[in-house]
């Protein structure tokens, strides 16, 4: 319950970010941020800010280098919301 | 680090060099300057009869002096730093304008770090003229990172 409602927030982090082609249905679990929702890396760390915004968490460079789908996103969300 | 080795490692030579010189640097913003000499060659073009500098260098400008001249002192205090590597893209801009420049003119830009994590860069940047007249004032950010292979 608690996960389903992180991936929607975490969905509602990325629609700002997508490009017109890419509408906020094509996001998926497996979603690749940069090489399927065609996001640039100097938004994916405006999707980073926001998600330590909204969850109340701090990344760090080896999360960023982790996070390439939105699910590693929904990993690191979870692993530092648990460990808070 | 001195600013005559700052601007010796920016990634920009002439024609597309548009900084000269740098006054103050920390890692929270850094004031520079350039002056635009009047054989700069846009300005045969721009505009046909009445040489002006476009609002594109302008933004240039800024963003050299405001996010690369920045960039660089961020990374130096990054370990292992290469500054044979550095590689630059500007990612977004939101600039207004507010006086022309016309060919001879010397401009201040001052910019000031709005945040800086995982390489990328946003600062707040304003150009003045030599009157100390606002010339344009905006937001620019970029990724700067240091790139084994340059990319």
């Amino acid at each position: 319950m608690k996960e389903e409602n992180y991936y929607q927030q975490l969905k509602g982090i990325v629609q700002p970010y997508l490009p017109e082609d890419v509408s906020v249905d094509d996001i998926s679990p497996d979603s690749h941020f940069i090489n399927e929702l065609n996001i640039n890396s100097a938004n994916l760390v405006d999707i980073v800010l926001d998600v330590e915004d909204t969850f109340e968490i701090t990344l760090e460079n080896d999360d960023m280098d982790q996070m390439q789908t939105v699910n590693d996103a929904m990993v690191i969300i979870n692993k530092k919301r648990s460990s808070k | 680090m001195d600013f005559k080795k700052i601007i010796e490692k920016l990634p920009y030579s002439k024609p597309f060099l548009f900084v000269d010189d740098l006054s103050k640097i920390d890692r929270n913003g850094v004031n520079g300057s350039f002056c635009f000499s009047e054989d700069l060659e846009f300005y045969q073009g721009h505009f046909k009869e009445l040489p002006v500098t476009p609002g594109v260098i302008l933004t240039e400008c800024c963003a050299q002096i405001g996010l690369v001249c920045l960039g660089i002192i961020l990374l130096s205090e990054q370990k292992d730093t290469n500054f044979d590597n550095i590689a630059v893209a500007f990612s977004s801009s939101e600039m207004e304008f507010y006086l022309p420049v016309y060919p001879g003119e010397t401009v201040f830009v001052s910019s000031e770090k709005l945040y800086f994590r995982f390489n990328k860069l946003k600062c707040k940047v304003k150009m003045y003229n030599a009157s100390k007249e606002l010339v344009c004032k905006g937001e620019l950010a970029g990724m700067i990172k240091n790139s084994p292979n340059g990319r």
